[in-house]
């Protein structure tokens, strides 16, 4: 296994689009050549030296390949964007877009992440240690189908629109969401371990969503199907009794999604 | 020299003049085809070797939708569609963004890259007629023009309901002169109409809610006026109840109506040299076939009823018709046919767009995609091959997908190769649903199109249908000069390697534009001039005074005023106004 570090430097005045920053990329290239990659800021390309000091070469293969970000990169977008293989450690907060439409490896945020995290994601595994924002695993704006594969694992906060058009792939939000949480989802699961506000599951035609803390506003187009205590989803647990909801009853796609939400925490549903 | 060139020992396929894979030269002066250079042009000309490649008149579009308020609708709702596919800048070109949408100037690259020089816009609402040329003006390489869209126009169906046709064939081409557009376009005859009020028609007896105007009235009408006015194209129709199972039928007697209607398109203009009569004879051409060619009573048994549409036009000579093939994959869905969208949004639940123009039509837009393992987008893939296969005579149609409808014309070398290549149908029938096998002729058809055939539907036909064959579609003498030059060597040409077909008509190793090279290999090498067609007809000075009384009086209940209602021609890049006689 090769360790690439990348220690910031540079001036992140301007947002930075890193895509480069892959195993994929990386694999097979020294220290030196890692440095020339040529990533944009604003309106020009520069090199990644400009930005961070670089040690150590990337290994034979992605797989073989661990990139280390050692500090905050929060103005630093698109990290692990379609990666395929390889192991990606942000020692801090991450910028937009991390792990955006990647297809495999594994990527832990040891900090924060921003907003899109995972977006279109199709497999592999993102694990967020500190909050993220909106769009975790959603889909791209207007676009119709989100996540497909993978898992998001978030151990704060998330705010609105998670896994929106989840179409396949896990999401376990341990802390609380806000707004259309599994709006339009397919297939797939969403576990919010806290609480969310509203229109959860707005607009679903399938997959699975499970709410452990309260939802404040209810969305109208679901119907209570049954009470089933202690779910598992093959290593999610998720202890306690909950009630079972089908829908989206509101759109011409009879919904065949499901929504539990716990019971204790909803009494007055 | 600008617009000179020698185009050496190609197969040339010029159906026009019963030219079929013929190895000869082609030579161009001054943006014209001519029979031959002097040796004093022939010291500077740019010479290119075809040896062992194709040669074709440029690619003529006569439906496609690039232009105009529902594509920037298109545009505007689907951010998806842009951010995956798109192209820098380089010093010549614009960047350019969409790819069932494109952008105006990543639309007009694309096109020329496949051999293509000339693209007709086939719906303009009259309203939006401006915004439609400023998108032309800025589509860079092609020649065009656009059709009106008249199927439901207040003043017509009122003059109509009067029975007062002097008014209507002033209106028509007072219009036509006001918005700068070519021919006429009908859309749901009667139906659009209705849809304000959240209804649409479904017979062709049906009279409309207030007009009392019926479907059969307006087709009737449109193509005696069409006629009477010497339009150059014949009424492009898009029938009645479109999209939903069995509109076959309803399609079949809609082409039924025009049939005693005879052709006279009456242009002023010099015609290019043509073996074969370059005039149309049709009295209706009828658009997107296949969307308007569905079987069976409901979607449980549902299948094709194209053969009800193509017997029909066997053996009969006054229709045309295009394919609106279906490719497969991301699509756009747009037309002036405002109801037809909601059914669409009722069957799938995508976001979708509705647009009623006042007191002249209506549209919608949405999302789509067509996939493989669905079995109607599967027997509409097999149907919209099959209106091309099953019409014996290739002169009574042309490919298209109904850009961006079926998919987008960058599909068209795939379209190409299902046509020419009975593997590729077998193949692609392996991964489709089986609908498309059981519900659909296709699996019988083992008909493989020939070059030549394929140079009919994509340039002489287009062509020639809309009376543009005076200049396009051939290299006849006094045509325009324009060329494509594919990489396909007819001598070498394996039909079941279709992989090889896509290729070679993907990038035209060369798209000449009036005797300049403006694409190379995919590469656009130059920006040429280009035109905008419009037609200009002459009626009687004494109707037109009446009818601009009446819609005068009338426009107080548009929203935009009078005096800013027509399209100046600063709006055109290169008007190029055809004259036309009426009959007096």
């Amino acid at each position: 296994m090769a360790d690439v570090i990348l220690k910031p430097i540079g001036n992140f005045d301007l947002t930075v689009e890193a895509e480069v920053v892959t195993p994929d990329n990386f694999a097979g290239k020294t220290a030196d050549e890692i440095g020339k990659v040529l990533v944009w800021q604003g309106p020009a390309e520069y090199p990644l030296t400009d930005f961070f000091t670089v040690e150590g070469n990337g290994g034979s293969s992605a797989e073989d390949t661990t990139i280390i970000v050692d500090g905050d990169v929060p103005r630093v977008k698109r990290i692990g964007q379609q990666m395929t293989a390889g192991k990606i450690l942000i020692k801090g907060s991450a910028g937009m877009h991390v792990g955006s439409g990647m297809e495999g490896g594994e990527i832990i945020v040891e900090g924060d992440a921003e907003s899109w995290a995972g977006m279109e994601m199709k497999g592999g595994s993102i694990h967020i240690k500190g909050n993220t924002k909106d769009h975790v695993g959603c889909a791209y704006r207007g676009s119709w189908k989100g996540m497909t594969g993978g898992r998001i694992t978030v151990d704060g906060d998330a705010v609105s629109q998670v896994g929106g058009g989840l179409s396949g792939g896990e999401i376990i939000i341990n802390g609380n969401v806000k707004h259309f949480c599994g709006i339009r989802i397919s297939s797939g699961l969403i576990v919010v371990k806290g609480n969310a506000v509203r229109t959860v599951g707005a607009e679903m035609t399938g997959g699975t969503i499970v709410v452990g803390g309260c939802i404040e506003r209810f969305t109208p187009g679901f119907e209570l199907v049954d009470i089933e205590s202690d779910l598992k989803f093959n290593d999610i647990e998720c202890p306690g009794e909950y009630k079972k909801f089908t829908g989206d009853y509101a759109i011409p796609q009879k919904g065949k999604g499901t929504l539990y939400v716990s019971c204790d925490n909803n009494e007055c549903l | 020299m600008a617009g000179t060139i020698a185009i050496k020992n190609g197969y040339v396929y010029d159906p026009l003049n019963e030219i079929d894979g013929e190895i000869m030269d082609i030579f161009i002066k001054d943006g014209k085809v001519v029979t031959q250079l002097s040796s004093a042009d022939m010291k500077d000309v740019k010479e290119i070797d075809a040896k062992g490649k194709t040669v074709m008149p440029g690619g003529v579009d006569s439906h496609s939708h690039v232009a105009g308020a529902k594509v920037n609708t298109g545009r505007m709702m689907r951010p998806e569609d842009h951010y995956k596919h798109y192209q820098k800048r380089t010093p010549l070109t614009h960047s350019g963004t969409g790819y069932t949408v494109p952008s105006v100037y990543l639309g007009g690259y694309e096109y020329s890259k496949m051999g293509y020089t000339t693209v007709f816009e086939a719906a303009v609402p009259p309203m939006e007629a401006r915004h439609t040329h400023e998108e032309m003006r800025s589509t860079p390489m092609l020649d065009m023009g656009g059709y009106l869209v008249l199927g439901n126009n207040w003043f017509l169906m009122r003059y109509l309901k009067e029975g007062d046709v002097d008014k209507a064939a002033a209106y028509i081409s007072w219009m036509m002169k006001t918005h700068k557009t070519y021919g006429i376009k009908c859309v749901n005859p009667g139906g659009v109409e209705n849809w304000g009020w959240g209804e649409n028609v479904g017979a062709l007896d049906q009279a409309n809610i207030h007009f009392e105007v019926t479907p059969e009235d307006m087709i009737k009408s449109l193509s005696e006026l069409n006629e009477k006015l010497g339009i150059p194209m014949p009424v492009h129709l898009h029938a009645n109840n479109l999209g939903h199972p069995g509109c076959w039928e309803i399609t079949r007697d809609s082409l039924k109506i025009p049939k005693s209607v005879k052709a006279k398109p009456n242009t002023d203009v010099e015609w290019a040299e043509t073996k074969r009569n370059a005039k149309r004879h049709e009295s209706v051409y009828l658009t997107h076939c296949q969307f308007n060619a569905f079987g069976g009573t409901s979607w449980r048994d549902f299948e094709s009823g194209v053969k009800g549409i193509t017997d029909y036009v066997n053996s009969n000579d006054h229709v045309v018709m295009d394919s609106g093939c279906v490719p497969f994959g991301d699509a756009t869905v747009m037309t002036g046919d405002g109801p037809a969208i909601h059914d669409l949004y009722v069957l799938t639940g995508h976001k979708w767009s509705n647009t009623d123009v006042e007191c002249e039509c209506g549209s919608g837009v949405l999302p789509f995609e067509y996939l493989k393992s669905n079995p109607i987008h599967s027997s509409q893939w097999a149907m919209g091959l099959e209106v091309l296969l099953y019409v014996k005579d290739a002169w009574k149609s042309i490919m298209t997908t109904d850009s961006p409808n079926g998919g987008p014309f960058t599909k068209y070398p795939q379209v190409i190769a299902w046509l020419m290549s009975n593997k590729a149908r077998e193949d692609t029938f392996a991964e489709c649903h089986k609908w498309a096998q059981d519900r659909t002729g296709l699996g019988g058809e083992t008909r493989e199109m020939t070059l030549n055939e394929i140079a009919i539907l994509t340039r002489a036909n287009p062509a020639r249908t809309i009376g543009m064959s005076y200049r396009k579609g051939t290299l006849g003498v006094g045509a325009d000069g324009d060329v494509a030059i594919y990489n396909i060597d007819p001598k070498k040409l394996e039909v079941n390697d279709y992989e090889s077909i896509i290729r070679g008509f993907e990038n035209a190793a060369y798209t000449i534009k009036a005797g300049e090279v403006v694409s190379q290999m995919g590469e656009i090498v130059a920006i040429p001039e280009k035109n905008t067609f419009y037609t200009d007809i002459a009626v009687d000075a004494d109707d037109e005074k009446s009818m601009l009384a009446d819609v005068k009086k009338w426009f107080k209940y548009y929203t935009i005023g009078f005096d800013r209602y027509p399209t100046p021609e600063k709006y055109l890049a290169n008007p190029t106004p055809i004259q036309v006689n009426a009959e007096k």
